[in-house]
């Protein structure tokens, strides 16, 4: 009896993550339904994800910028600008297309230097220095293509947008055999490192989540892969952008949870006098940033302009809001120092998946926008509603 | 006398916050047309009172009876109070820095006609009220253009529009020099003679010598006793020996000091304001702890005393510093916090909650947060290193909390301040500067935060300690420096520590280059 009350008074604390994860749930179901099963259709997951990769690329950057208490409204012209940059080098300069990426992120890290600069070491607000890079850099788009589209690209760049790794089954076997080893191996990876995680954290005596809610979690988790792994084998394997983006939310989660870096992070949102004063180095922090933001838009750019197989001059136009919302309805706090990026991640997939189901159902771009705009209200409403409940206990 | 000659009784004003009763059966009466000052160390419940009496705390929130004109007051609000005659001008103005001396004086209170701000009016008017304050600047000159001492004028001639009968003032020259502190004594004077009754809170005994009619000491919540100042027959030692005379019992643990090396000194130290330039915040002080020593720093507010420990802390305060920072005897550079982390001092700040701890976030990363590089390899954090640590000092310091990843927000002052200092003690440092270890904490916590500092010192670490709470100094302290006005004024051996003489030193003026 008792056990089954803390495991309630445990939820009731981990009300707004599992809100998340139920939001993500009822939504796909919805349009399960309301599509008469199309949104779980093979061919459309693939797209959900291959589509979307860009945007949840941005969010994870920018989840980080937002728990350090900045923003940046500038990504979404980076991104394009960056495309056009790709555009530009490959077919007019005729560079080899992995040069080409290479110089593309290195622009990105140039123009992340530039606006941490004046947000860290000249204390401009991050607002205003990225408002600026919005126009910036949208200008830059183009000024470098001349405000005229190119295309196509090359094959061996268009692969890294909306390409899938190497069939090796040859396209005759039922379920893509890469795919297929790939899913086993992450979930067995998410299984080992969360067990492991948990003993570690027992044997050291942290308060750690009951045990009925660390398996529901960790069962979902892998039942979630599993089927995504299902549907990917079963039409054309694995996008590469899925590849890109799943290193990418590893890698920055366990930045964000673990290293020095990420903890400043989280600090300087926290209480930026107070992180100063001991000793924390913010403005290199906040400038080192900014850098990462840069090069993440660039990344964004490439595979955007990959997957359109086009270099646009108006190219991610909007891109910076898609990217905030995601965030915010992943549970940031617009105040700074809450966030995590495998939080930003659902708010994405929840705003890709409204548009993706809306788009099947034919619902107009008006509507859209009103459904996605009442739904990032909704989530901060639930979020301010569930931290003024906790502060009254 | 009858009651119409008293324009403000407090009779038996009684005022508890959670766990803290602030104020015991204060009773105060203050005589039409006079200037009443009210006396009290920081923390004594001056302000809580004025705060009760402008109606900051409603009828209501404390027991006893505000009585203003011969009638029983319900004030639910400051304008109510303001409403009756009542004007308070806090230590912080209030004024809004870029809107023009008329706006502010008019502010919320708008010459209008028709629902529009009738331009001429407010700046006429507000040129006549500057006229009575003796401020010759135009009216639509902005807030930040004018200097502390005017802003403080600029705040009275705010009042005066508000026909105040009471004008209370809460330590006004605490941030002005010797120039504009007498102006503004002279304008109190002046006002007095217009019929303005005014009630002024003040450290600056001399101030009170002055100008005062009469001085009211409370002292841990209570009133002590009120004195005639008029005729001369009160001395700043009278109203010393009111302010302190409580005994010391045995609220701080026993200590034996073991005195070693010299660690910390510093030498012409002085700093200047981040705002005005001009100002001279600290004065050329020397000062020095060795290992093992606890050093007090004594000092009322405003005297320069955060101000000269955080400008040693990696010049976070202040502007123009110049001076020497010697460690273990020989010259070094604190020019950013990390550097003086680097040099082995520590410094737990006064204001926990802004400038010490991450409210948000748990007592493990908070306590981590000054070294995490001594737990962490190649840029990551190695948890169980970093949970061992954590639980260590919260055994060591008796923080009392459910766990190590309690959120620090939702702790009691006492366990915050602990954190505060766990996280000091986890930089390893040499020197530990500790601004009001124990402010806003209860008798209890507080024995405990001496013992740790008591610890801190057997440790052989230099430990200067600021107060405003002398008992605490001398309770602790192996010895004392006083501050006043941003200069040491004075150094006391433990043995030599009396509250009169420290309090002496505490107010002592500086003494100036006659021009």
């Amino acid at each position: 009896m008792s056990i089954l009350r803390s495991a309630v008074g445990y939820l009731a604390t981990q009300l707004r993550q599992i809100g998340l994860f139920i939001a993500l749930i009822v939504i796909i179901v919805f349009f399960q339904v309301a599509t008469s099963g199309t949104t779980l259709r093979p061919i459309n997951v693939s797209n959900i994800i291959v589509q979307n990769g860009y945007v949840l690329i941005l969010a994870i950057g920018m989840v980080m910028v937002i728990i350090a208490g900045h923003v940046d409204l500038s990504v979404g012209s980076v991104a394009g600008f960056i495309g056009a940059m790709a555009g530009v080098m490959i077919t007019q300069w005729g560079l080899p297309v992995w040069l080409a990426c290479i110089l593309c992120l290195v622009i990105g890290a140039l123009v992340g230097m530039w606006q941490g600069f004046w947000i860290a070491y000249f204390k401009i607000p991050a607002f205003i220095v990225t408002l600026a890079g919005m126009l910036t850099f949208r200008g830059l788009a183009q000024i470098a293509l001349d405000n005229a589209s190119i295309s196509p690209f090359p094959d061996a760049f268009r692969t890294l947008g909306s390409g899938f790794l190497p069939d090796l089954g040859g396209g005759t076997s039922f379920l893509e055999p890469l795919t297929v080893v790939l899913g086993i191996v992450s979930t067995l990876a998410l299984v080992a490192s969360s067990v492991r995680g948990r003993f570690t954290r027992r044997k050291f005596g942290v308060e750690d989540e009951p045990l009925p809610w660390f398996l529901a979690k960790l069962v979902l988790t892998a039942a979630l892969i599993l089927l995504v792994t299902y549907l990917l084998g079963s039409y054309q394997g694995t996008p590469v952008v899925l590849v890109v983006l799943g290193v990418l939310v590893v890698g920055y989660s366990a930045v964000m949870r673990r290293s020095v870096f990420g903890r400043h992070i989280y600090a300087m949102g926290g209480n930026l006098a107070a992180a100063t004063l001991s000793g924390i180095k913010t403005r290199r922090v906040t400038f080192l940033l900014f850098v990462n933001m840069g090069v993440l838009a660039a990344l964004a750019g490439i595979l955007f302009t990959a997957q359109l197989n086009l270099a646009n001059p108006t190219a991610g136009t909007g891109f910076e809001l898609d990217a905030i919302a995601a965030v915010f309805i992943g549970g940031a706090a617009v105040t700074g120092g809450i966030g995590t990026v495998p939080g930003a991640i659902i708010g994405g997939l929840i705003i890709g998946i409204l548009n993706n189901g809306m788009s099947i159902l034919g619902v107009g771009s008006q509507y859209q926008s009103l459904i996605k705009g009442l739904v990032l209200l909704a989530a901060v409403a639930f979020d301010v509603y569930n931290k003024r409940r906790g502060g009254r206990q | 006398m009858t009651t119409n000659d008293y324009i403000i009784e407090m009779k038996h004003i009684s005022k508890t916050f959670p766990g803290v009763r602030a104020l015991d059966d204060v009773s105060i009466s203050v005589e039409t047309g006079s200037i009443h000052a009210i006396c009290g160390e920081n923390g004594a419940g001056k302000s809580t009172l004025m705060k009760v009496l402008s109606g900051v705390y409603p009828v209501g929130t404390f027991d006893g009876d505000v009585v203003f004109d011969g009638e029983v007051q319900a004030f639910r609000n400051i304008n109510d109070s303001e409403a009756a005659g009542i004007v308070i001008i806090h230590q912080e103005l209030a004024l809004s820095p870029f809107l023009s001396i008329a706006e502010n004086i008019f502010l919320g209170n708008e010459r209008q006609r028709f629902g529009w701000i009738d331009w001429n009016r407010t700046n006429f008017e507000a040129a006549q009220l500057l006229m009575k304050v003796g401020l010759n600047d135009n009216p639509i000159t902005r807030i930040s253009d004018l200097g502390v001492g005017k802003q403080q004028l600029v705040e009275i001639a705010k009042a005066l529009s508000k026909r105040v009968r009471l004008l209370i003032l809460d330590e006004p020259t605490a941030a002005l020099n010797d120039a504009d502190s007498a102006h503004l004594l002279d304008l109190l004077v002046q006002l007095k003679a217009d019929g303005v009754t005014c009630i002024l809170i003040s450290h600056k005994l001399n101030e009170i010598e002055s100008i005062a009619d009469k001085v009211t000491i409370i002292r841990d919540g209570r009133t002590i006793e009120t004195l005639d100042v008029g005729e001369g027959s009160v001395s700043e030692e009278r109203i010393i020996r009111g302010m302190v005379g409580r005994d010391l019992d045995n609220r701080f643990p026993e200590h034996m000091p073991t005195i070693g090396a010299e660690v910390l000194r510093i030498e012409d130290w002085t700093v200047h304001h981040p705002i005005d330039h001009e100002r001279v915040v600290v004065d050329h002080a020397n000062l020095s702890v060795r290992a093992g020593e606890i050093v007090g720093l004594a000092g009322l507010m405003g005297a320069g005393r955060t101000e000269l420990a955080m400008s040693i802390f990696g010049r976070s305060y202040g502007v123009g510093i110049s001076g020497r920072i010697f460690k273990d005897g020989k010259q070094i550079e604190t020019k950013s916090v990390p550097a003086a982390i680097r040099h082995g001092i520590a410094y737990a700040t006064e204001d926990r909650k802004r400038y010490g701890l991450n409210l948000i976030e748990d007592i493990r990363r908070n306590i981590t947060s000054t070294a995490l590089k001594s737990v962490a390899r190649f840029g990551w954090v190695v948890e169980h290193e970093e949970i061992a640590v954590a639980k260590r000092y919260r055994t060591d310091l008796g923080i009392k909390a459910p766990s190590i990843d309690s959120i620090v927000g939702k702790l009691s002052g006492g366990n915050q301040q602990k954190v505060v200092l766990a996280k000091w003690m986890f930089s390893d440092p040499d020197v530990l500067i500790l601004d009001e270890p124990t402010r806003g904490i209860d008798v209890g916590a507080k024995y405990e935060i001496y013992g740790i500092i008591n610890q801190l010192a057997d440790a052989g670490k230099a430990v200067l300690v600021i107060s405003s709470e002398l008992p605490e100094l001398i309770g602790i302290c192996d010895r004392i420096y006083t501050i006043s006005g941003g200069s040491i004024t004075g150094e006391v051996a433990r043995a030599d520590a009396e509250p009169e003489h420290l309090l002496r030193l505490m107010t002592k003026e500086k003494e100036r280059d006659t021009p």
